[in-house]
């Protein structure tokens, strides 16, 4: 494979589409909605009126609107269809002809899409994730191709340097100058590992990353394998995606057949292989020194660091590790150079971000915005605010996040910003809530999910997340006193100051930001004189009382 | 035949006095048995019996056999040469690995934060309510298993349940009721 052959494959995949194309979102969300049926519908229509020379009907990833699935789009015309239901499939069909199209008409001048900047979502809802020829044939892998003939390994480093990426899993650590740590090690084995143990609950872009374009995530590892000089990548994915482990795996086998992936990539010395390593279930995996161990074969404890993954990791050898959106940018930097990508976004952080907007909000789904857009922009405008109802709070960063009220909803939505008032950009769910959410039942929601996923290893976090429970569960059982609260508030520090990795760290998060903005819902909780007078009430009645 | 292929992993010369009463055991319990201690040893002979390869390996067994019994656990610390406490340990860390059988029929309700604020916990309790079992419980009879699930990821159709692997979104508790009922009826 040279580069006048990928063109070739490019321009005879052009040439063999049809003028009209027919998307049809076939991603989990929408398959859960019957979009298979729908995708079959429409084929069968396209024979039965006889369009089958005009028009190609293709199964494509997510589009993004996933709350209003299954979707169906039709290029070049713009058309999208809302809510299709597999008997409304041939009326679509026979629009093209003249008809009439009764299913729900979309908008797509509507914010949700208008407001987007699509880099990692380019081509997502618009390729064949399963067909290579589809993601060649719209620019794929001609990156690798630049990174491997007109780039050194240093000058790849420096390329994602100055475009001012920062890591997408949620700490925002500076991507060049974790790749040029990694490049400067001794040693001739190296690894790169893909972190796509999605964990938060409420965030799901990097399943549809996986499941709607996963070249785009292999030709990025491929590229950061030749900047640091490894030779061979993991990809950890969650075993709750199976659809997008399906598609990888038929994505690397493809890369492999092309010889885009393996050895002697483009006919070059460089040589680069892809394994998938499909997690157990444990969200701890996401933090990286546990998902290092989960990939060796052991249970998913992290450990102290020092020493770094960059100096040593998998197998004790130099490893890079980052999150699936990050490796998703790479090949779009080394297209379009790093002042295009540095061009977007605010001063400290760069490019675009994708979240899963969802929760009590009219528009469900998927958005990628420009970093620096404002809480309200993303909240009112795109998602069309709460349906019958007002904006609380909105909870950024999962469990590790805290929750932002309405009132600060004209905050940037950047890392540094987002930190400053108590939450995190996190992996990028963002649940919004409304005013009949209880904000102390939303932190006890998150404190036990990090009791039940805390790995054990380490005490403060162990019995620290039960302590914090509790305390929370008698706070809402109104029998908890201010020296309780006071008791809360200050284990919360210990957690977070003495625990071992990221997941206890970021466990109080919930919390504190629920007692800073939140704090007159705790004290409404707290024990009334009334509800002692009660309890001596009923003593005194004879009465048992049922709590203790 | 699964006597010999776990005696031939380690000293075979004491062992099979005291690992005959198991294979009987295993025989009655799985009348496949024999196949299915060969898709594992496939598996581990594919990954060179490396100890990397534990977790890809008790996937293997999870999906072959339903569930992590002892017997399967001791086959594969042995083909894999890894105390059998360090296999335990990672089967167990899990929570994908189930060390208990499962029912005929599984519902997994996401708890997954966008289906919370929807009102997933509600579909649960009817659910546990509806079956008499707490979530990660499996019904007396074997029929249904219920469980709990992070994060599906199915956040755009929030509330999501998962029955017997399909995922159905906007869940109702009465919609979700009408399926099991369906399953308590076969």
């Amino acid at each position: 494979m040279d580069l006048s052959e990928l063109l070739d494959i490019a321009t005879a995949h052009q040439a063999s589409q049809k003028p009209i194309r027919v998307h049809c979102c076939t991603s989990t969300g929408c398959r859960a909605a019957k979009a298979l049926e729908v995708f079959k519908n429409l084929k069968t229509a396209v024979d039965d009126e006889e369009l089958s020379d005009r028009v190609n009907v293709v199964g494509v990833g997510c589009m993004g609107f996933c709350g209003r699935g299954p979707l169906v789009q039709i290029d070049p015309d713009q058309m999208l269809y809302e809510e299709v239901k597999p008997d409304e499939a041939a009326s679509i069909i026979g629009a093209i002809k003249g008809g009439t199209a009764i299913a729900l008409k979309g908008d797509v001048q509507h914010p949700f899409f208008a407001r987007q900047v699509k880099i990692v979502r380019e081509h997502s809802g618009k390729v064949d994730p399963e067909s290579i020829e589809d993601y060649i044939a719209v620019g794929g892998y001609r990156s690798l191709y630049k990174a491997i003939y007109e780039l050194s390994p240093a000058e790849v480093v420096d390329e994602i340097t100055r475009s001012g990426l920062r890591g997408r899993g949620g700490g925002g650590y500076p991507t060049g100058l974790k790749w040029a740590t990694v490049a400067k090690m001794p040693g001739d084995q190296k690894y790169v590992i893909c972190n796509g143990d999605e964990g938060d609950p409420g965030a799901f872009m990097d399943r549809s990353v996986l499941e709607s374009d996963p070249h785009l995530v292999l030709e990025g590892m491929a590229i950061a394998g030749y900047a640091i000089g490894a030779n061979h990548g993991f990809l950890y994915v969650r075993a709750e995606y199976p659809l997008a482990i399906q598609r990888l795996q038929k994505a690397i086998q493809q890369a492999k057949k092309y010889g885009l992936l393996g050895s002697q990539i483009f006919e070059s010395p460089f040589d680069f292989k892809v394994d998938i390593r499909i997690g157990a279930g444990a969200f701890v995996c996401g933090e990286e020194t546990a998902l290092i161990q989960s990939i060796e074969g052991g249970r998913g404890n992290p450990r102290p660091r020092p020493p770094y993954p960059a100096q040593s990791g998998l197998w004790k050898c130099p490893t890079l590790i980052n999150n699936v959106e990050t490796f998703a940018n790479i090949s779009a930097i080394i297209r379009e150079g790093s002042d295009w990508y540095a061009s977007i976004g605010t001063e400290k952080s760069k490019g675009t971000k994708i979240f899963a907007l969802t929760g009590k909000i009219r528009n469900n789904g998927l958005i990628e915005v420009p970093m620096g857009i404002t809480l309200r922009e993303i909240v009112e405008e795109m998602g069309g605010g709460v349906p019958d109802g007002e904006v609380k709070a909105v909870q950024t960063g999962g469990p590790s996040g805290g929750c932002i009220p309405a009132s600060l909803l004209d905050t940037p939505v950047d890392y540094d910003s987002l930190v400053a008032i108590g939450s995190m950009m996190g992996s990028g769910g963002m649940v919004v809530m409304d005013q009949e959410t209880n904000m102390v039942e939303v932190a006890q929601f998150y404190m036990e999910f990090c009791r039940g996923e805390t790995c054990g290893k380490c005490v403060p976090c162990r019995t620290g997340t039960v302590q914090l429970y509790a305390l929370l569960t008698k706070l809402l059982r109104h029998q908890a006193t201010q020296a309780d609260l006071d008791k809360l508030e200050s284990l919360c520090y210990m957690v977070q100051e003495t625990s071992l990795c990221g997941l206890g760290i970021s466990a109080p998060n919930p919390i504190l930001s629920t007692l800073r903005y939140f704090n007159h819902e705790y004290i409404e909780l707290l024990q009334t004189p009334s509800y002692l007078n009660e309890k001596v009430n009923d003593k005194v009645n004879g009465k048992v009382t049922a709590e203790r | 035949m699964v006597m010999q292929s776990s005696t031939t992993a380690q000293s075979p010369s004491e062992q099979p006095p005291a690992t005959q009463p198991k294979v009987a055991k295993t025989k009655s319990e799985h009348p496949s048995g024999d196949r299915r201690f060969k898709t594992l040893d496939m598996t581990m002979k594919r990954h060179q019996y490396k100890p990397d390869a534990l977790i890809e390996v008790l996937h293997k067994a999870q999906e072959s056999f339903g569930y992590l019994e002892e017997d399967v656990l001791t086959y594969i610390a042995r083909g894999l040469k890894l105390p059998l406490s360090k296999v335990y340990g990672t089967a167990t860390f899990y929570h994908l690995f189930s060390l208990k059988p499962s029912g005929a029929h599984t519902c997994v309700v996401c708890l997954g934060t966008a289906c919370y604020v929807k009102g997933s916990n509600k579909v649960a309790e009817e659910l546990q309510q509806e079956l008499g079992i707490q979530m990660g419980e499996t019904t007396p009879d074997g029929k249904i298993s219920l469980m709990a699930a992070r994060c599906i990821g199915a956040c755009g159709i929030a509330p999501a349940v998962v029955f017997d692997g399909t995922v159905a979104g906007k869940q109702q508790p009465e919609m979700a009721l009408a399926r099991i009922k369906d399953w308590e009826a076969e």
